[in-house]
């Protein structure tokens, strides 16, 4: 699948997103410019984390209205995948292609930590490799992630299925002491009504490898490219996502290891392109 | 500027809703009672724009203002927005 990852100024994940794309799950990916107005017929548009335009006004907000989001709009009404990532995720918000905004941090620190994540469905291409009321541990890395809306919208927000990970301890239990930045009803990633469109907080590029001691978020990106066959294989990819634990990193080796939970996912999607 | 056009300056004051919660104003109230502000009820913290602009007419102006805020200048789901004329 061809994978455009869009470069603002101030993207400080684009090059970790590209890595994962490209080398661990041996994807075409390109970058895209903020101010080019074409996805070169990419199928996949990333927007990653980062401080785009210094998180000026208002997080996302500038990048909101940059050239490339208009192609990013079409792409996303016309049923194209687009993954926000953290500052992707706020910029998503703010250009209307999700609901919802977001507020500082309840503490107003930035937050850099691991968190627990709790899968709520499972039937979108990028949660397809995980199971529902699956507990994953994701990094997260900001300073405005307090999902906020109102009452009657996060109502239907939930009505229409739309909430996908949401704060949980490590048993997978909603609490207050679990949701760190203070986001309403616990939120961590949404999706549009469609299902094409998903935005979360949490960095999944960044616990991609088992060298890296947590392969916990590849399954997402994995399925982001290679949803449609999920149909077919999702035992079996589940299969591949729970085995066992990823082996403690014991070296750092620029070469994927395929050896873990993540690298077996890893070969199994390189090992199928579309 | 072109011959028909008035020059505006106009505020823009952006808030927290007030139904939203407001973290910053929050530490900043507590913060202010630390020091010895008894008095301090209530604190929310904001944005101040000056924006001065081209048009044919205030109503023009006014019209592109409330497009700003909508658009740009405020999230409407968590901020208000309210415009003060400076001059005209």
């Amino acid at each position: 699948m061809k994978c455009g990852i869009v470069v603002f100024p101030g993207s400080n994940c684009d090059h970790d997103v590209y890595h994962v794309l490209k080398r661990v799950l041996e994807q075409e990916a390109i970058f895209l410019w903020h101010q080019d107005t074409s996805l070169r017929e990419c199928d996949l548009v990333v927007l990653p984390g980062g401080f785009s335009y210094g998180d000026y006004l208002r997080a996302g907000s500038m990048a909101a209205h940059s050239p490339i989001m208009a192609a990013v709009r079409r792409h996303a009404e016309a049923g194209g995948r687009v993954l926000g990532i953290c500052n992707g995720f706020q910029m998503l918000l703010e250009a209307g292609l999700l609901p919802g905004a977001m507020r500082r941090n309840r503490n107003l620190r930035f937050l850099s930590v691991d968190v627990h994540l709790r899968v709520e469905r499972n039937d979108l291409v990028y949660s397809c490799g995980y199971r529902r009321g699956e507990v994953l541990r994701m990094p997260i890395a900001h300073a405005e992630g307090n999902y906020v809306d109102t009452d009657a919208a996060l109502d239907e927000l939930e009505r229409a299925g739309q909430v996908v990970f949401r704060y949980v301890d490590a048993d997978g239990s909603v609490a207050p002491a679990a949701n760190l930045n203070g986001s309403k009803r616990s939120i961590a990633g949404v999706c549009n009504a469609r299902g094409n469109v998903l935005g979360l907080m949490p960095h999944p590029e960044r616990c991609a490898e088992d060298v890296l001691g947590n392969g916990d978020g590849l399954a997402l990106l994995a399925g982001a490219v290679r949803g449609p066959l999920l149909g077919r294989g999702g035992d079996e990819w589940r299969a591949l996502v729970e085995g066992e634990r990823p082996a403690p990193a014991r070296r750092f080796d620029a070469t994927p290891d395929r050896g873990g939970r993540a690298g077996r996912l890893a070969a199994a999607v390189a090992g199928s392109k579309s | 500027m072109a011959r028909n056009e008035n020059g505006y300056l106009v505020r823009v004051l952006v808030y927290p809703r007030a139904e939203v919660l407001d973290p910053q104003g929050r530490a900043i109230e507590d913060a202010l009672g630390r020091i010895g502000f008894d008095g301090v009820e209530r604190v929310r913290a904001g944005k101040s724009f000056e924006v001065s602009l081209r048009a044919l007419s205030r109503a023009e102006a006014s019209e592109a203002i409330d497009r700003m805020c909508r658009q740009l200048l405020a999230n409407p789901i968590v901020e208000d927005c309210s415009v003060e004329w400076l001059s005209e």
